[in-house]
Protein backbone atom coordinates (compact mmCIF):
# COMPACT_ATOMS: atom_id res chain seq x y z
CA UNK A 1 0.00 0.00 0.00
CA UNK A 2 1.08 3.47 -1.17
CA UNK A 3 0.30 6.32 1.20
CA UNK A 4 0.44 10.42 0.84
CA UNK A 5 1.17 12.55 3.64
CA UNK A 6 0.50 16.20 3.06
CA UNK A 7 1.54 18.41 4.93
CA UNK A 8 1.41 22.34 5.64
CA UNK A 9 3.55 24.42 7.63
CA UNK A 10 2.28 27.27 10.10
CA UNK A 11 2.80 29.66 12.63
CA UNK A 12 2.98 27.97 16.19
CA UNK A 13 -0.72 28.49 17.63
CA UNK A 14 1.30 30.41 20.57
CA UNK A 15 1.83 33.16 17.79
CA UNK A 16 0.70 36.62 18.08
CA UNK A 17 -1.12 37.94 15.07
CA UNK A 18 0.89 41.41 14.01
CA UNK A 19 -0.24 42.80 10.14
CA UNK A 20 1.64 44.96 8.37
CA UNK A 21 1.19 48.33 8.39
CA UNK A 22 -0.96 48.68 4.67
CA UNK A 23 -3.11 45.96 6.62
CA UNK A 24 -2.64 43.59 3.58
CA UNK A 25 -0.58 41.03 5.07
CA UNK A 26 0.36 39.24 7.95
CA UNK A 27 3.91 40.51 9.68
CA UNK A 28 5.74 36.63 9.97
CA UNK A 29 8.88 38.72 10.86
CA UNK A 30 9.11 37.13 14.70
CA UNK A 31 7.21 33.62 13.95
CA UNK A 32 8.12 30.22 14.84
CA UNK A 33 6.94 27.71 12.09
CA UNK A 34 5.68 24.15 12.92
CA UNK A 35 4.00 21.68 11.16
CA UNK A 36 0.25 22.30 11.28
CA UNK A 37 -1.54 20.01 14.60
CA UNK A 38 -3.83 18.45 12.72
CA UNK A 39 -1.22 16.81 10.36
CA UNK A 40 0.83 15.62 13.58
CA UNK A 41 -2.55 13.08 13.67
CA UNK A 42 -2.05 12.31 9.62
CA UNK A 43 1.23 11.31 10.00
CA UNK A 44 0.94 9.12 12.65
CA UNK A 45 -1.69 7.53 11.45
CA UNK A 46 0.56 6.29 8.16
CA UNK A 47 3.47 5.81 10.42
CA UNK A 48 1.06 2.73 12.19
CA UNK A 49 0.12 1.44 8.76
CA UNK A 50 3.70 1.37 7.69
CA UNK A 51 4.31 -0.75 10.84
CA UNK A 52 1.12 -2.61 10.72
CA UNK A 53 0.73 -3.09 7.19
CA UNK A 54 3.98 -2.35 5.43
CA UNK A 55 2.97 0.89 3.58
CA UNK A 56 5.53 3.18 2.01
CA UNK A 57 4.83 6.35 3.31
CA UNK A 58 5.60 9.40 1.28
CA UNK A 59 5.32 12.85 2.60
CA UNK A 60 4.49 16.10 0.34
CA UNK A 61 4.23 20.03 1.06
CA UNK A 62 3.52 22.89 -1.29
CA UNK A 63 5.74 26.32 -0.26
CA UNK A 64 9.29 27.77 -0.63
CA UNK A 65 12.32 26.64 0.63
CA UNK A 66 11.27 27.09 4.45
CA UNK A 67 8.89 23.45 3.82
CA UNK A 68 11.86 21.38 3.51
CA UNK A 69 11.63 21.75 7.37
CA UNK A 70 8.57 19.80 7.83
CA UNK A 71 9.64 17.19 5.06
CA UNK A 72 12.56 16.66 7.30
CA UNK A 73 10.65 16.14 10.64
CA UNK A 74 8.21 13.53 8.66
CA UNK A 75 11.41 11.78 7.72
CA UNK A 76 12.77 12.00 11.05
CA UNK A 77 9.33 10.40 12.15
CA UNK A 78 10.09 7.41 9.70
CA UNK A 79 8.60 8.63 6.15
CA UNK A 80 9.75 6.24 3.45
CA UNK A 81 9.97 9.92 1.16
CA UNK A 82 9.97 13.56 0.45
CA UNK A 83 8.34 15.35 -2.30
CA UNK A 84 8.38 19.03 -2.24
CA UNK A 85 6.64 21.68 -4.73
CA UNK A 86 8.69 24.15 -4.74
CA UNK A 87 7.12 27.56 -5.39
CA UNK A 88 8.54 30.99 -5.05
CA UNK A 89 6.91 32.36 -2.30
CA UNK A 90 4.62 30.92 0.43
CA UNK A 91 1.78 29.81 -1.12
CA UNK A 92 -1.87 30.04 0.54
CA UNK A 93 -4.32 30.23 -1.48
CA UNK A 94 -6.41 26.65 -1.33
CA UNK A 95 -7.75 25.47 -4.35
CA UNK A 96 -4.63 26.46 -6.04
CA UNK A 97 -2.18 24.48 -3.64
CA UNK A 98 -4.85 21.61 -4.19
CA UNK A 99 -4.35 21.95 -7.91
CA UNK A 100 -0.59 21.80 -7.37
CA UNK A 101 -1.01 18.61 -5.11
CA UNK A 102 -3.26 16.60 -7.60
CA UNK A 103 -1.38 17.35 -9.99
CA UNK A 104 1.86 16.10 -8.21
CA UNK A 105 0.73 12.83 -7.26
CA UNK A 106 -2.20 12.46 -9.84
CA UNK A 107 0.44 9.59 -11.42
CA UNK A 108 1.94 8.24 -8.54
CA UNK A 109 -0.84 5.19 -7.03
CA UNK A 110 -1.17 6.62 -3.58
CA UNK A 111 -3.76 4.49 -1.93
CA UNK A 112 -4.75 6.79 1.03
CA UNK A 113 -4.00 10.57 1.11
CA UNK A 114 -4.24 12.24 4.18
CA UNK A 115 -4.53 15.64 5.24
CA UNK A 116 -4.93 17.40 8.14
CA UNK A 117 -8.45 18.43 8.55
CA UNK A 118 -7.72 21.99 8.13
CA UNK A 119 -4.43 23.83 8.26
CA UNK A 120 -4.04 25.84 11.41
CA UNK A 121 -3.85 29.53 10.18
CA UNK A 122 -5.74 29.50 7.31
CA UNK A 123 -8.27 27.73 8.76
CA UNK A 124 -9.87 26.78 5.32
CA UNK A 125 -10.62 22.72 5.85
CA UNK A 126 -10.67 22.73 2.05
CA UNK A 127 -7.77 21.52 0.50
CA UNK A 128 -7.95 17.68 1.57
CA UNK A 129 -11.70 17.35 -0.25
CA UNK A 130 -10.34 19.70 -3.03
CA UNK A 131 -7.41 16.95 -4.14
CA UNK A 132 -10.16 14.57 -3.27
CA UNK A 133 -12.66 16.21 -5.83
CA UNK A 134 -9.68 16.91 -8.51
CA UNK A 135 -8.34 13.29 -8.25
CA UNK A 136 -12.19 12.26 -8.67
CA UNK A 137 -11.89 10.06 -5.01
CA UNK A 138 -13.96 9.30 -2.25
CA UNK A 139 -13.01 11.24 0.82
CA UNK A 140 -13.98 11.01 4.94
CA UNK A 141 -13.41 14.38 6.57
CA UNK A 142 -12.22 15.11 10.30
CA UNK A 143 -11.77 11.43 11.12
CA UNK A 144 -10.99 10.09 14.28
CA UNK A 145 -11.10 6.47 13.85
CA UNK A 146 -10.14 4.52 10.54
CA UNK A 147 -10.58 1.05 9.75
CA UNK A 148 -8.79 -0.38 6.13
CA UNK A 149 -10.21 -3.58 4.75
CA UNK A 150 -9.75 -5.01 1.34
CA UNK A 151 -9.65 -1.72 -1.16
CA UNK A 152 -12.04 -0.09 1.70
CA UNK A 153 -12.11 2.18 4.55
CA UNK A 154 -14.44 2.43 7.25
CA UNK A 155 -13.90 6.17 9.13
CA UNK A 156 -15.69 7.44 11.93
CA UNK A 157 -16.07 11.00 11.14
CA UNK A 158 -17.32 14.06 13.58
CA UNK A 159 -20.70 15.69 12.99
CA UNK A 160 -22.67 18.05 15.33
CA UNK A 161 -24.73 15.40 16.45
CA UNK A 162 -22.02 12.31 17.06
CA UNK A 163 -19.78 10.16 14.76
CA UNK A 164 -20.82 9.45 11.33
CA UNK A 165 -19.64 5.88 9.85
CA UNK A 166 -18.33 6.43 6.56
CA UNK A 167 -17.95 3.68 4.14
CA UNK A 168 -15.80 3.92 0.57
CA UNK A 169 -13.16 2.43 -2.28
CA UNK A 170 -9.79 3.07 -1.70
CA UNK A 171 -8.06 5.72 -3.14
CA UNK A 172 -9.57 7.90 -1.28
CA UNK A 173 -8.62 11.15 0.63
CA UNK A 174 -8.73 10.82 4.84
CA UNK A 175 -8.60 14.51 7.01
CA UNK A 176 -7.49 13.72 10.69
CA UNK A 177 -8.81 15.19 13.70
CA UNK A 178 -7.42 14.97 16.71
CA UNK A 179 -8.34 11.67 18.94
CA UNK A 180 -7.38 9.77 15.66
CA UNK A 181 -3.96 8.68 17.67
CA UNK A 182 -1.20 10.35 20.15
CA UNK A 183 1.22 11.70 17.49
CA UNK A 184 5.06 10.49 18.38
CA UNK A 185 8.03 12.87 19.05
CA UNK A 186 11.03 12.28 16.35
CA UNK A 187 13.63 10.10 18.37
CA UNK A 188 17.31 10.86 17.74
CA UNK A 189 18.19 8.03 15.55
CA UNK A 190 15.10 9.26 13.49
CA UNK A 191 16.68 12.90 13.03
CA UNK A 192 20.33 11.59 12.07
CA UNK A 193 18.89 8.84 9.51
CA UNK A 194 16.75 12.28 7.82
CA UNK A 195 19.78 14.30 7.31
CA UNK A 196 20.79 11.61 4.98
CA UNK A 197 17.71 11.42 3.03
CA UNK A 198 17.17 13.59 -0.05
CA UNK A 199 13.80 15.94 -0.49
CA UNK A 200 12.49 15.40 -4.04
CA UNK A 201 11.88 18.61 -5.56
CA UNK A 202 8.56 18.73 -8.04
CA UNK A 203 9.21 22.04 -10.15
CA UNK A 204 5.90 23.53 -11.13
CA UNK A 205 5.27 23.30 -14.78
CA UNK A 206 2.12 25.68 -14.43
CA UNK A 207 1.65 28.35 -12.07
CA UNK A 208 -1.51 29.26 -11.35
CA UNK A 209 -3.40 32.99 -10.45
CA UNK A 210 -5.37 32.98 -6.55
CA UNK A 211 -8.88 32.06 -6.32
CA UNK A 212 -9.69 34.49 -3.98
CA UNK A 213 -8.49 38.12 -4.00
CA UNK A 214 -7.56 39.15 -0.14
CA UNK A 215 -8.45 42.63 -0.03
CA UNK A 216 -7.79 43.28 3.59
CA UNK A 217 -6.72 41.66 6.52
CA UNK A 218 -7.67 43.76 10.41
CA UNK A 219 -7.51 42.74 13.98
CA UNK A 220 -11.07 41.85 15.21
CA UNK A 221 -12.64 44.87 16.99
CA UNK A 222 -11.42 45.22 20.33
CA UNK A 223 -14.12 44.02 23.26
CA UNK A 224 -15.79 46.02 25.28
CA UNK A 225 -14.50 47.27 28.22
CA UNK A 226 -16.15 44.57 31.46
CA UNK A 227 -16.64 45.00 34.94
CA UNK A 228 -15.60 42.76 38.19
CA UNK A 229 -18.77 41.69 40.28
CA UNK A 230 -18.49 41.89 43.87
CA UNK A 231 -19.78 40.74 46.95
CA UNK A 232 -20.32 36.91 48.30
CA UNK A 233 -20.72 34.04 45.82
CA UNK A 234 -24.36 34.14 46.08
CA UNK A 235 -24.83 37.98 45.62
CA UNK A 236 -22.29 37.80 42.38
CA UNK A 237 -24.77 34.98 41.03
CA UNK A 238 -27.73 37.85 41.40
CA UNK A 239 -25.73 40.82 39.94
CA UNK A 240 -24.51 38.90 37.25
CA UNK A 241 -28.25 37.48 36.50
CA UNK A 242 -29.77 40.87 36.93
CA UNK A 243 -26.94 42.50 34.49
CA UNK A 244 -27.64 39.51 31.92
CA UNK A 245 -31.40 40.14 32.11
CA UNK A 246 -31.74 44.05 31.81
CA UNK A 247 -28.10 44.82 29.99
CA UNK A 248 -27.44 41.92 27.63
CA UNK A 249 -31.01 40.59 27.78
CA UNK A 250 -30.52 37.03 27.24
CA UNK A 251 -32.73 35.43 29.48
CA UNK B 1 -28.58 32.54 -9.47
CA UNK B 2 -27.61 31.61 -5.96
CA UNK B 3 -28.21 28.48 -5.09
CA UNK B 4 -28.13 27.71 -1.35
CA UNK B 5 -27.43 24.11 0.00
CA UNK B 6 -30.19 23.99 2.87
CA UNK B 7 -30.28 20.92 5.64
CA UNK B 8 -33.65 19.60 7.23
CA UNK B 9 -33.23 18.80 10.97
CA UNK B 10 -36.82 17.20 12.64
CA UNK B 11 -38.87 17.66 9.75
CA UNK B 12 -37.90 21.63 9.66
CA UNK B 13 -35.36 23.68 7.80
CA UNK B 14 -32.24 24.11 10.08
CA UNK B 15 -31.61 27.47 11.77
CA UNK B 16 -28.05 27.62 10.12
CA UNK B 17 -29.27 27.10 6.99
CA UNK B 18 -32.33 29.52 7.14
CA UNK B 19 -28.93 32.19 8.27
CA UNK B 20 -27.36 30.76 5.19
CA UNK B 21 -30.24 31.83 3.41
CA UNK B 22 -30.67 34.99 5.38
CA UNK B 23 -27.14 36.04 4.23
CA UNK B 24 -27.94 35.00 0.74
CA UNK B 25 -30.61 38.13 0.19
CA UNK B 26 -27.82 40.55 0.57
CA UNK B 27 -25.83 38.27 -2.01
CA UNK B 28 -28.21 38.54 -4.15
CA UNK B 29 -29.16 42.56 -3.79
CA UNK B 30 -25.62 42.91 -4.69
CA UNK B 31 -25.66 40.31 -7.70
CA UNK B 32 -29.34 41.17 -9.04
CA UNK B 33 -29.70 37.69 -9.12
CA UNK B 34 -32.89 35.34 -7.65
CA UNK B 35 -31.97 32.67 -4.73
CA UNK B 36 -32.29 29.15 -4.93
CA UNK B 37 -32.52 26.78 -1.77
CA UNK B 38 -31.22 23.80 -2.60
CA UNK B 39 -32.46 20.14 -0.77
CA UNK B 40 -31.12 16.76 -1.29
CA UNK B 41 -32.27 13.41 0.39
CA UNK B 42 -34.80 10.87 0.92
CA UNK B 43 -38.45 12.53 1.96
CA UNK B 44 -39.62 16.40 1.07
CA UNK B 45 -39.99 17.89 4.02
CA UNK B 46 -39.30 21.35 5.63
CA UNK B 47 -38.47 22.28 2.06
CA UNK B 48 -41.15 25.07 1.54
CA UNK B 49 -40.04 26.82 4.79
CA UNK B 50 -37.15 28.25 2.74
CA UNK B 51 -39.29 30.53 0.77
CA UNK B 52 -40.15 32.38 4.21
CA UNK B 53 -36.02 33.25 3.72
CA UNK B 54 -35.96 34.72 0.59
CA UNK B 55 -35.98 31.66 -1.77
CA UNK B 56 -37.74 31.93 -5.27
CA UNK B 57 -36.68 29.15 -6.97
CA UNK B 58 -36.50 25.55 -4.12
CA UNK B 59 -34.96 22.59 -5.71
CA UNK B 60 -35.47 18.98 -4.54
CA UNK B 61 -34.03 16.20 -5.49
CA UNK B 62 -35.46 13.58 -2.82
CA UNK B 63 -34.08 10.00 -3.73
CA UNK B 64 -34.08 6.85 -2.04
CA UNK B 65 -30.15 7.04 -3.67
CA UNK B 66 -29.91 10.45 -1.13
CA UNK B 67 -31.05 8.63 1.70
CA UNK B 68 -27.50 8.34 3.26
CA UNK B 69 -25.06 10.90 3.02
CA UNK B 70 -22.41 10.80 0.67
CA UNK B 71 -19.86 13.33 0.48
CA UNK B 72 -19.14 12.99 -3.73
CA UNK B 73 -23.40 11.91 -4.86
CA UNK B 74 -24.31 15.31 -3.00
CA UNK B 75 -21.50 17.20 -4.69
CA UNK B 76 -21.97 15.94 -7.74
CA UNK B 77 -25.61 16.76 -7.65
CA UNK B 78 -24.75 20.24 -7.11
CA UNK B 79 -22.14 20.60 -9.14
CA UNK B 80 -24.28 19.97 -12.04
CA UNK B 81 -27.15 22.30 -11.14
CA UNK B 82 -24.53 24.89 -10.59
CA UNK B 83 -23.16 24.20 -14.11
CA UNK B 84 -26.82 24.13 -15.60
CA UNK B 85 -28.19 27.34 -13.72
CA UNK B 86 -24.70 29.14 -14.39
CA UNK B 87 -24.81 29.41 -10.57
CA UNK B 88 -22.55 32.60 -9.49
CA UNK B 89 -22.98 31.47 -5.61
CA UNK B 90 -22.94 28.31 -4.09
CA UNK B 91 -23.17 28.32 -0.12
CA UNK B 92 -24.57 26.29 2.49
CA UNK B 93 -24.36 26.73 6.40
CA UNK B 94 -20.84 25.68 7.89
CA UNK B 95 -21.88 22.63 9.54
CA UNK B 96 -20.49 18.88 9.00
CA UNK B 97 -22.54 18.54 5.84
CA UNK B 98 -21.62 22.32 4.65
CA UNK B 99 -18.05 22.05 5.08
CA UNK B 100 -17.50 18.59 3.63
CA UNK B 101 -19.20 19.00 0.34
CA UNK B 102 -18.83 22.96 -0.63
CA UNK B 103 -15.11 22.67 -0.91
CA UNK B 104 -15.82 19.69 -3.38
CA UNK B 105 -17.96 22.00 -5.56
CA UNK B 106 -15.82 25.06 -5.31
CA UNK B 107 -12.57 22.54 -6.62
CA UNK B 108 -14.75 21.48 -9.76
CA UNK B 109 -16.24 24.71 -10.42
CA UNK B 110 -12.29 26.15 -10.12
CA UNK B 111 -14.68 28.86 -7.65
CA UNK B 112 -12.90 30.92 -4.92
CA UNK B 113 -13.95 28.77 -1.93
CA UNK B 114 -14.20 31.05 1.53
CA UNK B 115 -15.48 28.98 4.72
CA UNK B 116 -16.91 30.25 8.13
CA UNK B 117 -17.62 33.68 6.92
CA UNK B 118 -19.43 36.03 9.29
CA UNK B 119 -19.96 38.81 7.57
CA UNK B 120 -21.07 39.87 4.23
CA UNK B 121 -20.44 43.29 2.92
CA UNK B 122 -22.64 44.44 -0.13
CA UNK B 123 -21.76 46.02 -3.29
CA UNK B 124 -23.39 46.87 -6.55
CA UNK B 125 -22.74 44.66 -9.08
CA UNK B 126 -19.82 42.43 -6.69
CA UNK B 127 -19.74 41.59 -2.95
CA UNK B 128 -17.16 40.82 -0.47
CA UNK B 129 -17.18 38.59 3.06
CA UNK B 130 -14.96 38.60 5.86
CA UNK B 131 -13.61 35.76 7.19
CA UNK B 132 -11.59 34.99 10.53
CA UNK B 133 -8.28 33.05 10.07
CA UNK B 134 -6.02 31.96 12.53
CA UNK B 135 -9.28 30.68 14.54
CA UNK B 136 -10.35 34.67 14.98
CA UNK B 137 -7.09 36.24 16.00
CA UNK B 138 -7.66 38.62 12.43
CA UNK B 139 -10.20 38.84 10.05
CA UNK B 140 -9.52 38.31 6.19
CA UNK B 141 -11.73 40.36 3.54
CA UNK B 142 -11.98 38.47 0.14
CA UNK B 143 -13.25 39.32 -3.39
CA UNK B 144 -13.83 36.93 -6.02
CA UNK B 145 -13.10 38.33 -9.16
CA UNK B 146 -15.33 36.71 -12.08
CA UNK B 147 -14.90 33.04 -10.24
CA UNK B 148 -17.67 31.48 -8.70
CA UNK B 149 -18.58 32.18 -4.89
CA UNK B 150 -18.29 29.04 -2.79
CA UNK B 151 -19.34 30.19 0.79
CA UNK B 152 -20.24 28.83 3.96
CA UNK B 153 -21.75 30.50 6.79
CA UNK B 154 -20.92 30.31 10.04
CA UNK B 155 -24.07 29.21 12.13
CA UNK B 156 -25.34 31.87 14.78
CA UNK B 157 -23.76 34.90 13.43
CA UNK B 158 -26.02 36.03 10.73
CA UNK B 159 -29.29 36.93 11.91
CA UNK B 160 -32.61 35.54 10.53
CA UNK B 161 -34.46 37.83 7.85
CA UNK B 162 -38.39 36.95 6.96
CA UNK B 163 -38.41 37.71 3.42
CA UNK B 164 -41.68 36.10 2.37
CA UNK B 165 -41.46 34.78 -1.09
CA UNK B 166 -43.80 32.42 -2.97
CA UNK B 167 -41.26 30.09 -4.63
CA UNK B 168 -41.71 27.40 -7.44
CA UNK B 169 -41.12 24.07 -6.65
CA UNK B 170 -38.81 22.04 -9.08
CA UNK B 171 -37.73 18.70 -9.13
CA UNK B 172 -34.16 17.51 -9.74
CA UNK B 173 -33.56 13.98 -11.35
CA UNK B 174 -32.10 11.70 -9.03
CA UNK B 175 -28.47 10.54 -9.10
CA UNK B 176 -27.35 7.21 -9.92
CA UNK B 177 -26.26 5.26 -7.20
CA UNK B 178 -22.71 5.50 -8.47
CA UNK B 179 -21.22 6.49 -4.88
CA UNK B 180 -17.30 6.63 -3.85
CA UNK B 181 -18.08 7.15 -0.09
CA UNK B 182 -21.19 6.78 1.79
CA UNK B 183 -22.22 7.03 5.55
CA UNK B 184 -23.86 4.15 6.77
CA UNK B 185 -24.39 4.56 9.98
CA UNK B 186 -24.78 7.69 12.89
CA UNK B 187 -23.24 6.92 15.93
CA UNK B 188 -25.25 9.09 17.94
CA UNK B 189 -24.20 11.28 21.03
CA UNK B 190 -26.45 9.72 24.25
CA UNK B 191 -27.67 13.42 24.52
CA UNK B 192 -29.69 15.28 22.75
CA UNK B 193 -28.17 18.84 23.23
CA UNK B 194 -26.71 20.48 20.35
CA UNK B 195 -23.15 20.94 18.81
CA UNK B 196 -21.02 23.46 20.63
CA UNK B 197 -20.87 25.39 17.27
CA UNK B 198 -24.74 25.61 17.31
CA UNK B 199 -25.12 26.33 20.93
CA UNK B 200 -26.33 29.68 22.23
CA UNK B 201 -24.99 29.20 26.30
CA UNK B 202 -21.93 27.50 26.58
CA UNK B 203 -20.25 26.83 29.92
CA UNK B 204 -16.79 25.79 29.63
CA UNK B 205 -14.21 24.47 32.06
CA UNK B 206 -10.29 24.79 32.60
CA UNK B 207 -7.25 23.44 34.66
CA UNK B 208 -8.93 25.30 37.47
CA UNK B 209 -11.56 22.29 37.09
CA UNK B 210 -9.27 20.19 38.99
CA UNK B 211 -10.99 16.65 37.75
CA UNK B 212 -13.07 15.36 35.32
CA UNK B 213 -15.67 14.37 37.84
CA UNK B 214 -15.82 18.31 39.07
CA UNK B 215 -17.73 18.99 35.17
CA UNK B 216 -20.79 17.75 36.84
CA UNK B 217 -21.22 21.18 38.51
CA UNK B 218 -20.95 22.68 35.21
CA UNK B 219 -23.42 19.97 33.88
CA UNK B 220 -25.93 21.41 36.24
CA UNK B 221 -25.44 24.66 35.38
CA UNK B 222 -25.94 24.12 31.56
CA UNK B 223 -28.85 22.63 32.65
CA UNK B 224 -30.40 25.13 34.48
CA UNK B 225 -29.27 27.62 31.47
CA UNK B 226 -30.45 24.99 28.51
CA UNK B 227 -26.39 25.49 27.71
CA UNK B 228 -24.07 22.75 26.67
CA UNK B 229 -20.49 22.39 28.53
CA UNK B 230 -17.33 22.32 26.70
CA UNK B 231 -13.37 22.67 27.92
CA UNK B 232 -10.06 24.39 27.29
CA UNK B 233 -7.43 22.14 25.64
CA UNK B 234 -5.76 21.92 28.91
CA UNK B 235 -8.84 20.11 30.08
CA UNK B 236 -9.03 17.55 27.46
CA UNK B 237 -5.06 17.15 27.44
CA UNK B 238 -5.19 16.30 31.54
CA UNK B 239 -6.14 12.77 30.91
CA UNK B 240 -9.61 13.60 32.74
CA UNK B 241 -11.62 11.53 30.09
CA UNK B 242 -13.08 14.49 28.18
CA UNK B 243 -13.76 13.92 24.51
CA UNK B 244 -12.06 16.26 21.95
CA UNK B 245 -15.74 17.24 21.14
CA UNK B 246 -15.57 19.32 23.96
CA UNK B 247 -12.61 21.42 23.34
CA UNK B 248 -13.01 24.85 22.09
CA UNK B 249 -10.37 27.03 20.66
CA UNK B 250 -7.35 27.01 17.86
CA UNK B 251 -6.99 23.54 17.80
CA UNK B 252 -10.43 22.85 18.90
CA UNK B 253 -14.01 23.98 18.39
CA UNK B 254 -14.03 28.44 17.38
CA UNK B 255 -17.67 29.18 19.12
CA UNK B 256 -19.88 32.66 18.72
CA UNK B 257 -22.57 31.55 21.83
CA UNK B 258 -24.58 34.29 22.88
CA UNK B 259 -23.15 33.73 26.23
CA UNK B 260 -19.52 31.81 27.34
CA UNK B 261 -19.36 31.51 30.91
CA UNK B 262 -15.30 30.67 31.57
CA UNK B 263 -15.06 28.31 34.61
CA UNK B 264 -11.40 28.46 35.87
CA UNK B 265 -9.64 29.33 32.61
CA UNK B 266 -6.99 31.47 32.33
CA UNK B 267 -7.28 32.82 28.95
CA UNK B 268 -4.34 31.20 27.17
CA UNK B 269 -4.34 32.48 23.51
CA UNK B 270 -5.10 29.79 21.59
CA UNK B 271 -8.13 29.05 24.14
CA UNK B 272 -9.02 33.21 23.39
CA UNK B 273 -8.89 32.62 19.59
CA UNK B 274 -11.75 30.51 20.07
CA UNK B 275 -14.21 32.01 21.85
CA UNK B 276 -13.67 35.65 21.85
CA UNK B 277 -15.92 35.98 19.65
CA UNK B 278 -18.81 35.19 21.58
CA UNK B 279 -21.44 37.82 22.42
CA UNK B 280 -20.99 37.82 26.15
CA UNK B 281 -18.10 36.42 28.28
CA UNK B 282 -18.37 35.92 31.85
CA UNK B 283 -14.95 34.70 33.18
CA UNK B 284 -14.85 33.16 36.96
CA UNK B 285 -11.49 32.35 37.90
CA UNK B 286 -9.56 32.44 41.51
CA UNK B 287 -6.53 34.68 39.78
CA UNK B 288 -7.30 38.58 39.46
CA UNK B 289 -4.60 38.55 37.33
CA UNK B 290 -5.96 36.00 34.66
CA UNK B 291 -6.04 37.07 31.05
CA UNK B 292 -9.66 36.19 30.67
CA UNK B 293 -10.70 38.81 32.29
CA UNK B 294 -9.09 41.29 29.98
CA UNK B 295 -11.99 40.37 27.17
CA UNK B 296 -14.34 39.08 29.97
CA UNK B 297 -17.67 41.10 29.92
CA UNK B 298 -18.18 40.50 33.78
CA UNK B 299 -15.82 38.81 35.64
CA UNK B 300 -15.84 36.95 38.87
CA UNK B 301 -12.96 36.83 40.96
CA UNK B 302 -13.54 33.52 43.46
CA UNK B 303 -13.32 29.85 43.62
CA UNK B 304 -15.75 28.53 40.83
CA UNK B 305 -16.82 25.41 43.25
CA UNK B 306 -18.57 27.81 45.20
CA UNK B 307 -19.48 30.68 42.75
CA UNK B 308 -20.37 28.03 40.04
CA UNK B 309 -23.24 26.21 42.34
CA UNK B 310 -24.43 29.41 43.09
CA UNK B 311 -25.39 30.48 39.68
CA UNK B 312 -26.55 27.34 39.14
CA UNK B 313 -29.23 28.30 42.08
CA UNK B 314 -29.91 31.61 41.16
CA UNK B 315 -30.91 30.34 37.42
CA UNK B 316 -32.85 27.65 38.58
CA UNK B 317 -34.54 30.02 40.84
CA UNK B 318 -35.24 32.46 37.76
CA UNK B 319 -36.30 29.64 35.77
CA UNK B 320 -33.77 30.38 33.19
CA UNK B 321 -34.35 27.10 31.56
CA UNK B 322 -35.27 27.80 27.69
CA UNK B 323 -32.69 30.39 26.43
Amino acid sequence: MKILVALKQVPDTETKIKINSEGTALDLSDVKWVTSPYDEYAVEEAMRLKESQGATVSVIAVGDDRVRDVLRNALALGADEALHVSTSEKCEDPFVVATYLANAVRDRGFDLLFFGNKGSGGDHAAVGPMVAELLGIAQANVVVKLTLEQGRFIAERQVESGLEVVEGNLPAVITTQKGLNDPRYPNLKGIMAAKKKEITALPLTESLSPSLQTLKLTLPPPRAEGRQLSGTPQEQAQALFVALQNEAKIF
Amino acid sequence: MILVLCEVKDRHLKKASAESLSAAQSVAASLQVPIAAVFLGAEATGHEEAQNYGAQHIFTCFSPNLAAYSSDLYAQTLITLAQEKKAKVVMGAATALGKDVLPRVAARLQGGYANEIIEILPGSGSFQVVRPIYAGKALMTLGFGDRVAVLSTRPNLFSLQEKKETAQIETLAAPTQDFKAIVKELLAKSTNKPDLTEANVIISGGRGMKEGANFKILEELAEALGGVVGASRAAVDAGWGLPHSMQVGQTGKVVSPTLYIACGISGAIQHLAGMSSSKYIVAINKDSEAPIFKIASYGIVGDLFEVVPALTAAARALKLNGA
